[in-house]
Order: C-alpha cells, then sequence, then structure tokens
C-alpha cells in the first residue's frame, strides 16, 4: 500500500490545527521573545557587554531561538495527541489500516513543522534587534530540524503516558523549562563554577543550543561533533520506544 | 451478492465475513470479559449481536476492531488473519461506535475526508466518496458546519457515512439508534437495509430487540464472556411456545373470564392479559370469548417476542 496518503492526510491535519489557532500558537513566543530581547538583550545585556567574544544581544539569540522550538515541537504533539485520546479520535486511526510507523511520522511532523516555524518567527524577531548571521547554514539546520525531531519524539511519548491534563503540563513545567533556562541560553557554561560545569554536562540541551550557536556565530561549549552524535542517539531511542508503545498499545488500548 | 431478506438459515458461503475461534480477553484488573468465544458470521449476513450490558459485546466489537488487545484466540476477517494479515483485515471493516467519536472541531465534510485519508484514498476519490456518503445520510446540506453543533442523531448518521466512506465489505454497528427518535431510527434501517442488499455484511448490536428482529437474519447471544445462543432469527423464534397479548374490549368485566387452556388476567376493566400457547392459536380463544359475550375492539403483542426469549435465555 502506499502509505503517503495517510502520512500527509495525519500532517496536514496537524499542521492546520495549529495553523487555524495561530493567536495561540505562533503569536506568544513572538511577544515574549520580543520582551527577551528587550530586557535581557538591550537593558541588561547592555551592562554585560561581551561572552566569549561576542556582544550579549547576538549570543542569546540562538538559545532563545531553539528554546521556542524546542517548547512549541513538545507541546505541539503532547497536546495534539492526548486531545486526540480523549476525545477518542483516536480511534479514527487505530481501525483504518495505517502502520504505526505512519501514525508516529505524522504526528512528529506536525510538532517540527511548528517548532520550525515558531524558530522563524523567533528569528524574525531577533533581527528587530540584532544582526546575526549564518555561518554553517547544514549545522544550524540540521541541528534545528534534529532539536524539533527530539523533542516532538519527547511530547508523543508524554502524551501516550498522559491520563489527564495535568500530565501533559508537568514534564513542560518541571522538566523543560528549567532544562532549558539551565542549558546556556543566557550564559556560557564556563561562567559557572568548576562543580556546576560537571553537573551541567548532564544536560542535552546544552549541547544542542551550543551546537546550533555555534552554526549561527560560531561560539561553542561543546563539542559540536558530539552534540549531534548525542542528538542523533536520542532521537533513535525514543523513536524505537515511541513505536515500541504503539505497538503494544499502550495508553491507547485497553 | 444480495440476499433475499426472507432467507432463513445460516447458509454456507465459501467465505466468512467473520471468524473468531477461542477467543478470550482479561483486562489488566484481572476481568476476564471474553471466555473463549467461537463466532463465524457470513458474507452477506445481516447478524445481531445483543447480550446484557457487561456481557462483553463492547470488547468483542473492540477486538474485531483493533481497538482492544486479545488475550488470546483468533479472529479472521474475510479470511484475513486480524494479527498477521491485520492492514487488510482493517480495510474490510467500517465501524459505527456506540459512542461519538470523532473531533468535534473539524467540520462534517473533514470528519469523513480526513477517514478517508486514512484508508489511503486519493483525495479526488475521497471527495466524490465523501459526497456520496453525507447525501446518503443527508447531511450534504450541514458539510461545511462544525460537527459539534450537529444534533444526536445527525452525529451518529455522520459515523455511519464515516465508516462507510472506504466501502467496508462489513460494518459493525454498534447501537447505532440508542437515543435517537423513532423516525430517524427507521431511516437508519432503511440505510442498513439497503447497504445489506447491496452485498455489505452488517453485525448489528442493539437494545431494541424490536430491531434486531425485523433486520436481522442471524443472531447470537453472548452473556458473561460467552456465546450462549447461535441461530438463525426465525428457528430461534419459533421456539417461543406462548405469546402475550392485550386485548381492549368492550364490555366492563369485574373478574377475568376462565377459558381453558389459557391464561387470562383482568389488567383493567376493559383490558385483558392473555397468555396463548402456540398449540391453542388465536382463533380458539375468540370463539369461546364470542361465546361468554366478551366483544374484542383491538389485540396488540404485551411484549416483544425477540424480548421474551432474550430474557428466557438469560435466566
Amino acid at each position: 500500500m502506499n502509505y503517503s496518503v495517510p502520512l500527509f492526510t495525519i500532517l496536514y491535519k496537524e499542521i492546520r490545527r495549529f495553523t487555524r489557532i495561530w493567536p495561540q500558537t505562533l503569536l506568544p513566543p513572538a511577544i515574549t521573545t520580543a520582551l527577551y530581547f528587550l530586557i535581557f538583550g538591550k537593558l541588561i545585556g547592555g551592562r554585560i557587554g561581551s561572552v566569549l567574544g561576542v556582544a550579549y544581544m547576538d549570543y542569546i539569540v540562538p538559545g532563545v531561538i531553539l528554546m521556542s522550538v524546542i517548547s512549541h515541537a513538545f507541546s505541539n504533539v503532547v497536546s495534539s495527541f492526548y486531545s486526540t485520546k480523549f476525545q477518542h479520535h483516536i480511534e479514527e486511526l487505530l481501525v483504518a489500516p495505517v502502520p504505526n510507523w505512519v501514525i508516529l511520522i505524522g504526528y512528529v511532523g506536525g510538532g517540527i513543522a511548528r517548532g520550525v516555524l515558531v524558530g522563524l518567527v523567533v528569528a524574525g524577531i531577533s533581527m528587530l534587534f540584532t544582526r546575526v548571521g549564518v555561518l554553517s547554514w547544514s549545522i544550524s539546520i540540521g541541528m534545528l530540524l534534529l532539536t524539533a525531531t527530539l523533542f516532538a519524539l519527547a511530547g508523543f511519548i508524554n502524551a501516550v503516558f498522559a491520563e489527564s491534563f495535568d500530565d501533559i503540563s508537568i514534564i513542560p513545567n518541571f522538566v523543560l523549562t528549567p532544562l532549558s533556562y539551565l542549558g546556556g541560553v543566557f550564559y556560557s557554561v564556563a561562567m559557572l563554577p568548576p562543580a556546576w560545569q560537571v553537573i551541567a554536562q548532564g544536560n542535552p540541551i546544552i549541547y544542542m543550543i551550543n551546537a546550533f550557536r555555534f552554526g549561527l556565530i560560531g561560539v561553542t561549549d561543546v563539542d559540536v561533533t558530539l552534540a549531534f552524535e548525542m542528538t542523533l542517539g536520542l532521537i533513535a531511542f525514543l523513536t524505537l520506544l515511541s513505536l515500541w508503545l504503539l505497538r503494544k498499545g499502550v495508553g491507547i488500548k485497553n | 451478492m444480495s440476499r433475499p431478506f426472507w432467507s432463513v438459515g445460516i447458509i454456507n458461503y465459501p467465505m466468512k465475513a467473520l471468524s473468531i475461534h477461542n477467543l478470550k480477553k482479561t483486562y489488566n484488573n484481572g476481568f476476564q470479559a471474553l471466555k473463549g468465544v467461537d463466532l463465524e458470521v457470513e458474507d452477506g449476513d445481516f447478524f445481531a449481536l445483543l447480550g446484557p450490558n457487561g456481557a462483553g459485546k463492547s470488547t468483542l466489537i473492540g477486538i474485531i476492531s483493533s481497538l482492544v488487545t486479545k488475550t488470546a484466540g483468533e479472529v479472521g476477517v474475510f479470511g484475513h488473519d486480524l494479527v498477521k494479515d491485520n492492514e487488510q483485515a482493517k480495510r474490510c471493516i467500517g465501524l459505527v461506535p456506540q459512542e461519538v467519536n470523532f473531533n468535534q472541531f473539524e467540520t462534517v465534510k473533514n470528519v469523513v475526508l480526513i477517514q478517508a485519508g486514512y484508508y489511503g484514498i486519493s483525495r479526488k476519490q475521497a471527495l466524490a466518496q465523501t459526497e456520496h456518503c453525507l447525501k446518503q445520510m443527508d447531511l450534504w446540506d450541514k458539510r461545511d458546519l462544525v460537527s459539534r453543533r450537529l444534533s444526536g442523531g445527525m452525529k451518529r448518521r455522520l459515523m455511519i457515512a464515516r465508516a462507510m466512506v472506504h466501502r467496508p465489505r462489513l460494518l459493525i454497528l454498534d447501537e447505532p439508534t440508542a437515543g435517537v427518535d423513532i423516525e430517524i431510527r427507521r431511516s437508519m434501517w432503511q440505510m442498513m437495509r439497503e447497504a445489506n442488499r447491496q452485498g455489505t455484511t452488517i453485525i448489528l448490536t442493539t437494545h431494541y430487540l424490536e430491531e434486531a428482529e425485523s433486520l436481522c437474519r442471524n443472531i447470537a447471544i453472548i452473556n458473561n464472556g460467552q456465546i450462549v445462543e447461535k441461530s438463525a432469527m426465525n428457528s430461534l423464534l419459533r421456539r417461543i411456545h406462548t405469546e402475550h397479548f392485550v386485548l381492549n374490549i368492550a364490555q366492563h368485566l369485574q373478574a377475568a373470564p376462565l377459558i381453558e387452556g389459557y391464561e387470562i388476567e383482568l389488567a383493567e376493566a376493559q383490558l385483558l392479559n392473555v397468555a396463548v400457547p402456540k398449540s391453542h392459536g388465536l382463533n380458539r380463544l375468540f370463539q369461546q370469548l364470542t361465546a361468554l359475550g366478551i366483544e374484542v375492539l383491538s389485540l396488540k403483542n404485551k411484549s416483544n417476542r425477540l424480548e421474551q426469549l432474550f430474557i428466557d435465555l438469560l435466566q
């Protein structure tokens, strides 16, 4: 069977879902990041000077973009797939001859689309405050897509296990937000005390933000190759886990 | 493919629409919903699956339509094993569930169109089939309405349109007429008969036993996770030895008349409840009543025949 039709049907449905409610999905990150750039970049950043030889405003741009990508790729999939479960229209998919990998790619694809679109919106807002170029398109776009994929997968797994709306807000509030803020968005790891530098190495978001930052402005705290390897490894692990959960019907079948 | 509505008995067709062998389901909490169900439904049949609440009907339908994972046993749909040949088996099935389960924020048209997409139907063809199914269900003029704004009956018709969009060979209707008014129920019966006449095998669960009696040729009754009865509807109904009637009479009686062979009780002054054994018939009853000077103005069945049998079987 040709699976392109069911795949594009899921993708179309997912992309339509968040574009239809763009004031809730695309507008808030534009306002939030504009405030970040205004407060941290212009008002406070002007007093900080430079980090690793780069103006502070320029330094925070990659992290702010990627932080938005992470949060929106995750929340798109977790809210969409959980709503599908909650309203029982997941059954429309389960009764149809749609393989699990098509379901997974469809939902994760929707998350990637929103993550990337929000990333572009935030990048556009940053252009109002600074002029950050792109040093390496392949590294920047590669890490942007991989990060969106990884967190869309994480959102999918969260939705599979979620049994109430509370369950879909725990991970974003208590895991993703702290890890993102402690992931080197606003500072270099080198600025931390030695013990915290070691602890920070356990935060995967640090690798992604630094690799993306390297792609845009050429500075990084981590080995960019290691960042790509680690992200790809995590994507492979979460993909296999998601497919296994779907095959077992965890959270979606009795 | 089409079969006369009056055909009786289980006819052996070369291909079974549904073939279930030793199907078991135990839920995580230890509840055994199905205890080894064996069931076959012939191609082209109009089949009733009846049972009280909690008997295992929904679990059985859930397993057939891949919504519930079985614990043990085999399910085949038109020769396709539900596990080994899952996609082909799914392609044969259309499900109308008990509860509304479409995205209520989508338009009526998109609900059907998206389902067609899940079945791999190209957009052009899907649009044509969506239009056909919505027109058949009398919903075409509502196509751009957000589906949550539909009435209860319309929502059920939308679920039938959605289930039919990929032209399934086996249509499973899980209490499709529950809570809909009599006019809509009649139009849905008409639709089901027409689909069956065109060759679609139909499995119907319902609590309206009159509905099953009127529509279905074969019947299975499930209770406590086991099939307790499976036969042709006519042969099952032939097993009823006594029928109950309510007679409306012209005279005001003080006591029920005594007629040998019949159990008669006075419900009201002009209303008699009569148990009529099939061996005695109604003619003899009328003759005896006439002899007693009692004029019968009208009569009606006290209970649905299948309902009586259903109660007897479950006791």
